[in-house]
């Protein structure tokens, strides 16, 4: 029998689970998934909880219901991958042979690396979005908040999903203006990045949109600590912006077992080639999903994307056959935009997001970088999808590379 | 774009990064310096060593956490020698492409 482990089993995990399971041979294969949480996590819902939109039950399930038959299921945290001796060391002893790995172990917030953000604001008027933890105890605080001055800060780029916190800015201003207390509360996108965003044209759409709806952005600061005493963050060249309210998205890491494992880098992300997925020092590891170091979106989106090449060229692999280099780091993200309308984005390692129509050129029915309601409506179906399609590693109607049709070039 | 600099002509892209690093050399690494307002000390030399020995490795221009973790230069400081963008910074005087934005 062959051993395949997969390590992780959250979006990207779970997705090649379910497509590598009715393709390999039982009677060849052993195929066995690891995960310390018995629950799934739909990560982009925690957007919509601080607003009420969501509520925690929507957001989770069992990971035992997306799991084929023919698998093993262990729960159980991994404390280290020793790719030299093919195997995996699980906390308690347990030890998983291997003779092919994927890796899907993802990213975190670690507020830790910053000093001061868990100090005695955190969870008091100092929250994050990105754990259900967060975003619940903040819909909490939102809840009898009376204004003030809302601070939503990145700490340090990459994060999973870069657009989330221009959403929960957008999203934080169309709330308070439901509520009657918009004229109460001043809003400020503070972000290490020179713009908006990651990407020139959508930087300047979405700057705009900032403006618009009278959000102010400051950019170009790179948070070094907060000063949870006197209710402000400092810059390492020590600007400081004063906050009621900090919403932070803190330093985002790959899990602490890359590093216990001696393969990761400065951010415990796992070097992987960008067109193969086959990891760089390891021709028996394949790494997917937010666990990379590839230079594409920590997106939910861009793990499906790879999901269908990892699926081509891990059956080339094993077969002894040359991988396909297609992964064009395509990724693919609505924006919610507020006052039910959002956005889409769809780009890849080299082209940008651009305006146009998609998926049909010129048809759509979906705008890029163009609010509209279905942008919105689509979003919220997205759950659904991803609850019944998407982690089941059913076909989605999209082709993992990106397509240039209907979009138009802008100067 | 050709541009003048410390005697020499060089390439460089719409942002004054160096399109080819074969033309670089310190004297003009100190021209592109002071055009920053920055006078490069044997400090600011260790940072752009670290990086041209990182990027002949890994083919990126580090971002500052690597330089912190394994150049083993803190932030803190990193900021005072290049203020505002100190990796942007560093590129453009050590004859770097400008780092990969983040994605
Ligand atoms: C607030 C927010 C909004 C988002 N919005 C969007 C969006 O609109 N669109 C989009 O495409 N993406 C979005 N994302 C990103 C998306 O959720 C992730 O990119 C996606 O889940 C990545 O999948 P993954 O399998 O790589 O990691 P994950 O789904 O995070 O799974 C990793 C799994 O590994 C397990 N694991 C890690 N370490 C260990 C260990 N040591 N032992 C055992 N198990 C371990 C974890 O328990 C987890 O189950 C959003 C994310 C957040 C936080």
């Amino acid at each position: 029998m062959k051993k395949l482990v997969i390590l992780g089993a959250g979006t990207a995990g779970t997705m090649m689970l379910n497509k590598l399971v009715p393709v390999l041979d039982p009677d060849e294969w052993q195929i066995t998934i690891v995960d310390q949480e018995p629950r799934h996590y739909y990560q982009p819902g925690f957007l919509f909880i601080p607003f009420g939109i969501y509520r925690p039950e929507d957001v989770v399930k069992p990971k035992r219901n997306f799991f084929p038959a023919g698998a093993e299921a262990v729960f159980g945290r991994i404390e280290a991958i020793e790719p030299d001796r093919n195997r995996v060391v699980l906390e308690g002893g347990r030890i998983l042979a291997y003779d092919w790995l994927i890796l899907a172990t993802g990213a975190r917030i670690a507020p830790e690396e910053t000093e001061g953000m868990l100090g005695e604001g955190w969870r008091r008027n100092v929250f994050d979005f990105y754990t259900l933890e967060g975003a619940t105890a903040l819909a909490g605080f939102l809840e009898d908040w009376e204004g003030g001055r809302l601070v939503i800060n990145i700490t340090e780029m990459p994060i999973k999903c870069p657009v989330a916190p221009l959403e929960f800015a957008f999203l934080a201003d169309w709330w308070f203006t439901k509520r009657g207390i918009r004229n109460k509360v001043e809003i400020e996108f503070v972000t290490p990045l020179s713009h908006a965003f990651t990407k020139p044209v959508a930087a300047r759409y979405l700057g705009d949109f900032l403006q618009q709806k009278n959000i102010k952005l400051t950019t170009d600061f790179s948070t070094g600590s907060i000063d949870a005493a006197n209710n402000r963050i400092v810059s390492w060249d020590e600007k400081e912006v004063g906050y009621d309210l900090l919403v932070a998205v803190p330093t985002n890491k790959g899990d602490d077992c890359i590093e216990r494992s001696g393969m990761g880098d400065e951010l415990n992300f796992v070097p992987t080639h960008k067109h193969t997925l086959l990891s760089k020092n390891h021709p028996n590891i394949f790494v997917i999903g937010d666990a990379t170091d590839l230079p594409a979106s920590k997106a939910g989106s861009v793990a499906h994307f790879e999901a269908d090449i990892l699926l081509e060229n891990f059956r080339r692999a094993i077969a002894g056959r040359p991988l396909k280099e297609e992964f064009d780091g395509h990724a693919n993200c609505f924006i919610e935009s507020g006052f039910g309308k959002g956005l889409l984005i769809d780009f890849n390692y080299d082209v940008e997001p651009l305006p146009g129509k998609f998926p049909l050129p010129g048809l759509g029915p979906m705008s890029l970088l163009q609010e509209s309601r279905i942008n919105h409506y689509a979003k919220l179906m997205f759950r659904w999808v991803y609850w019944n399609l998407l982690l089941r590693g059913a076909e989605l109607p999209l082709e993992p590379q990106m397509s240039m049709c209907g979009k138009r070039r802008v100067a | 774009m050709k541009k003048e600099i410390a005697g020499v002509t060089i390439d460089v892209d719409e942002e004054g990064y160096l399109t080819d690093r074969s033309q670089w050399n310190r004297d003009i690494a100190n021209a592109l310096a002071a055009e920053l307002g920055i006078t490069l000390t044997d400090e600011h030399w260790k940072v752009l060593e670290f990086i041209e020995k990182d990027f002949k490795e890994r083919g990126t221009v580090p971002g500052i956490r690597r330089l912190n973790k394994v150049g083993g230069i803190p932030t803190k400081k990193l900021y005072e020698l290049f203020p505002d963008g100190p990796v942007r910074k560093a590129a453009l005087i050590g004859g770097f492409p400008k780092p990969a934005s983040c994605v």
